[in-house]
């Protein structure tokens, strides 16, 4: 490929919104992504926060109870398919596939863009569900109740999802695309970063489970609008049927929310280990283990639902054999720091948190895989601290250590470290006061998406709404720091961290077509010297 | 269903605790494999969280002192991986079976269990006890003796749940499910519904009363009695026109229902098919679905005129019809 003359950053590309919003680089769509990920989250975070204030008593008196049954629904549906699913693919990962593979953009610019307007779209609709009285199924839709029975803005809330659904389809088209076609000269398979591995990962099962959703959730609207029996017995449907179509999808999809985490987690522990990962091709194997395994185990949702004891049986024994490839990961990342020379910023901070909150997640999910521990703590506060730490002490720790990695790249400015530490420190705390309590409620008995509950259960609510409180703090401290360094923050060099990859190679923030001249590759990931005794130099100042 | 016509929950006074108190047969069982869990699970964070650590000290950039040669050969790399794949995935696939095994008891219905009928609905829990005592979001059951509980759901899918006792069956409607228990200790136990059910979902809990089995026997006696629940399905018989057709001396041809209950019947299409509680209710509700050899499909549907509480009370009429019986009409 011929040289392209460049002629300064892609943020200096254009400044009209024009320029922005029919924008086709992928830097540039991260962007969208990254501003309307954002307020989503913040919408979805103010709905979390209204619950855990409502559950400070154990009667319920600060919302009406149909008004909880909203909040708990839209801070599900928000989070998981408006911030969850897409936030790592659709930012780090929009901005850095092409850069870390040596590409000049995706393989599909403008698909890219319309992914943007699909979610746009989808985030409409979910408004509208929300201005026009909201929707109380809870994120999972359980028929008949959601099809049949629900006084709510069931429709309009499928149809957010449904439209988002194919901003996933589209992304991870996309990802899977590009790294199959636009990787450098000289950059195979197993000279990928392995962030690259675990987005690759990710965008296959985004491919292939997004669309049982989109035909499920349209059964559900075609039961409710027109009475056609799929999953209420009264109409000669069966409601166990839509929790196997569901969680098809869902078990997956809990995959895809967390596999990106994975990828960003080995790069950062590279990166601040400044030596390898510790076997690269275990990490990477058991990326695409996880994306198949995980379409085997969704049955597993379903131990006290009524499907055959044998069926359990089964997924049982497959949702323990889904757990090794995570296991690996979590023995390789701490192995990654052996006879490394650590250094502890920010996106490190996130790291460490991750991997101790992820294994706290991971292993209680073995809890629930058991299936006479799961028959008790079934859809009770167990779960709900169990997939948080997945879901925020592991994905959302993630998301926002890559968010600090890559932040001097992606804009071309140093936040405060110290902000940054004393805000992830913050984050890790106030994480653990809110969600441990809950395995222990969850144990007691307190059932999930209860409005009021006996007043045995008020302390261990209490602390955990303290915790919430830390938490919320320690969110909004990033929104102010990285913000304030976009205009005042140190330019950063081409390379702030000393660490490898090409997309360190380009200038930071890197010009509109990425590379000058497209690199060649010829060495794997992670070349750190091997030290003896001197410290590298000091690769950041302050 | 307006929530004026709903009750208030139930919360018997519990203490506060950072654990459940375990008053079922299967509750120690439960609580023994969570246990396993939790030494093995805390034992596996613990190794992570101190390498971490010694790492962490050790290989600190400032930590000139610290040897970062002599790393591992290839070959103890790949061992390594290799045993932190096998040896917890075998351990913990240990715990797995014995949790299977566990399972499969909480699933196996004991033969000699007192039999009481549970049915959801929004937003209340309403018991039918054999000898046709009926209760709301209360259960009183002996202490000491096997309780089958027969689960229906009259509109969504509702979850029976008594913490204490360590077991939850979700109610799925258009479907019977069946839980059991053995109460180990006298006293008055949460009994929650663990599956959103709409607006009212968190009120939708009660109380289940295990008493001595003699103050048990008082409370049968002290509640109002209604006839019992075979005698009043023999009146909705009846009522309902049944016994138009099933009854004797009928002229329209339709199957002798006296005796059928857990035997085999041959279907029209072939296939047996064993007449159980859920087959009747198939055959009240869905009479298409699967016809006796040998008769017309000429049954109607009493779906939607019909209450999931009536049905059972039909099922113990016809259970308790013996073979030789004749329908009265």
């Amino acid at each position: 490929m011929s040289a392209i003359p460049q002629t300064g950053s892609y943020l200096d590309s254009g400044y009209s919104l024009r320029s922005w919003l029919l924008t086709t680089d992928h830097k540039r769509i991260a962007w969208l992504f990254l501003l309307s990920l954002t307020l989503f989250f913040f919408l979805g975070g103010t709905a979390a926060a209204l619950i855990r204030l409502e559950l400070v008593t154990p009667t319920g008196d600060l919302v009406g109870q149909d008004t909880y049954n909203r909040l708990f629904s839209l801070h599900g549906i928000i989070m998981v398919w408006f911030f969850l699913v897409p936030s790592i693919p659709a930012t780090l990962g929009n901005f850095l596939v092409p850069l870390m593979i040596g590409a000049r953009d995706m393989a599909f610019p403008r698909l890219n863009l319309a992914s943007w307007y699909l979610y746009i779209i989808g985030g409409l609709f979910t408004f509208a569900t929300v201005i026009s009285g909201g929707v109380d199924t809870g994120w999972t839709f359980y028929t008949p109740y959601s099809s049949m029975f629900s006084n709510t803005h069931v429709v309009l809330a499928i149809v957010g999802v449904f439209v988002v659904g194919f901003s996933s389809i589209l992304t991870g088209l996309n990802i899977v695309v590009t790294v199959h076609r636009l990787r450098a000269p000289g950059m195979t398979w197993f000279r990928l970063p392995l962030f690259i591995w675990s987005t690759y990962a990710t965008a296959v099962i985004m491919l292939l489970a997004t669309p049982v959703l989109a035909m499920t959730l349209l059964l559900v609207a075609l039961e409710r609008l027109l009475g056609i029996g799929f999953f209420d017995p009264r109409l000669g449907g069966d409601p166990l049927l839509f929790q196997h179509l569901f969680w098809f999808y869902s078990h997956p999809a809990v995959y895809i929310m967390v596999l990106p985490g994975m990828g960003v987690v080995s790069e950062l522990m590279a990166a601040f280990s400044k030596k390898a990962v510790f076997g690269y091709t275990y990490v990477a194997f058991s990326s695409i283990a996880i994306a198949f395994l995980g379409f085997l185990v969704w049955g597993h949702h379903m131990f006290t639902a009524g499907q055959s004891m044998y069926g359990s049986l089964a997924f049982g024994l497959l949702s323990f054999m889904v757990s090794v490839p995570s296991a690996i990961k979590v023995f390789n990342w701490t192995m990654t720091m052996r006879k490394g020379t650590l250094s502890f910023e920010t996106p490190m901070l996130y790291a460490l948190g991750f991997i101790g909150l992820f294994t706290i997640g991971g292993l209680t999910g073995l809890f629930l895989a058991t299936m006479a521990i799961d028959v008790h703590v079934h859809d009770t506060y167990f779960v709900i601290a169990h997939f948080h730490y997945i879901m925020v002490g592991g994905m959302v720790t993630a998301y926002l250590g890559g968010l600090h990695y890559w932040w001097p790249k992606i804009t071309g400015r140093l936040y405060s470290e110290r902000w940054g530490q004393i805000a992830a420190v913050l984050m890790f705390f106030g994480f653990n006061l809110t969600f441990f309590p809950q395995f222990i409620l969850g144990y007691l008995g307190m059932p999930r998406r209860y409005h009021s509950y006996p007043d045995e259960f008020q302390v261990l609510h209490v602390l955990s709404s303290a915790g919430a409180v830390v938490l919320a703090f320690a969110y909004l401290l990033p929104l102010c720091y990285l913000g304030w360094s976009l205009k005042y923050g140190r330019r950063a060099g081409s390379n702030p961290w000393g660490t490898t990859g090409l997309e360190w190679t380009t200038s930071s923030p890197p010009p509109k077509y990425n590379f000058e001249q497209i690199p060649r590759v010829d060495y794997g990931p992670y070349r750190y010297p091997i030290v003896s005794g001197t410290p590298p130099t000091e690769t950041r100042h302050g | 269903m307006t929530a004026a016509q709903s009750f208030q929950p139930i919360d018997p006074p519990r203490p506060f605790a950072l654990f459940p108190e375990a008053t079922s047969t299967l509750a120690g069982q439960v609580d023994a494999v969570y246990f396993t869990m939790l030494g093995l699970c805390g034992l596996v964070i613990l190794l992570v969280l101190a390498l971490m650590t010694y790492f962490i000290l050790r290989y600190r950039r400032g930590n000139l002192r610290a040897d970062r040669t002599h790393r591992w050969p290839r070959w103890l790399r790949h061992r390594l991986e290799w045993v932190w794949i096998t040896l917890p995935l075998l351990i913990f696939i240990a715990v797995f079976v014995w949790g299977g095994i566990v399972y499969i008891r909480i699933h196996s219905m004991p033969a000699d269990a007192l039999e009481i009928h549970a049915i959801g609905k929004q937003w209340m829990w309403k018991f039918q006890h054999p000898g046709g005592q009926r209760e709301i979001n209360e259960l009183h059951v002996p202490v000491g003796r096997p309780i089958k509980l027969t689960l229906a759901s009259q509109d969504v899918i509702h979850s029976f749940y008594v913490p204490a006792f360590r077991i939850k069956r979700d109610v799925v409607p258009g479907r019977y499910h069946q839980a059991w228990f053995e109460a180990t200790a006298v006293g008055r136990y949460h009994l929650f519904c663990a599956e959103y059910c709409g607006t009212m979902h968190s009120q939708m809990r009660g109380q289940i009363v295990v008493l001595p089995p003699q103050e048990y026997a008082d409370w049968l006696r002290r509640q109002e009695l209604g006839s019992s629940l075979a005698a009043e399905g023999a009146a909705l018989f009846r009522s309902y026109g049944c016994s138009g057709c099933h009854g004797a001396n009928s002229s329209v041809r339709a199957p002798n229902l006296a005796g059928i209950y857990g035997r085999p019947q041959p279907l029209t299409g072939g296939g047996t098919v064993i007449v159980d509680d859920a087959y009747i209710r198939d055959s009240i509700l869905l009479p298409q679905k699967q016809v006796v050899a040998g008769f017309e499909p000429i049954m109607p549907s009493f779906a939607g005129q019909i209450g999931e509480d009536d049905i059972l009370k039909l099922i113990a009429f016809i259970k308790s019809l013996a073979a030789e019986q004749e329908i009265q009409p």
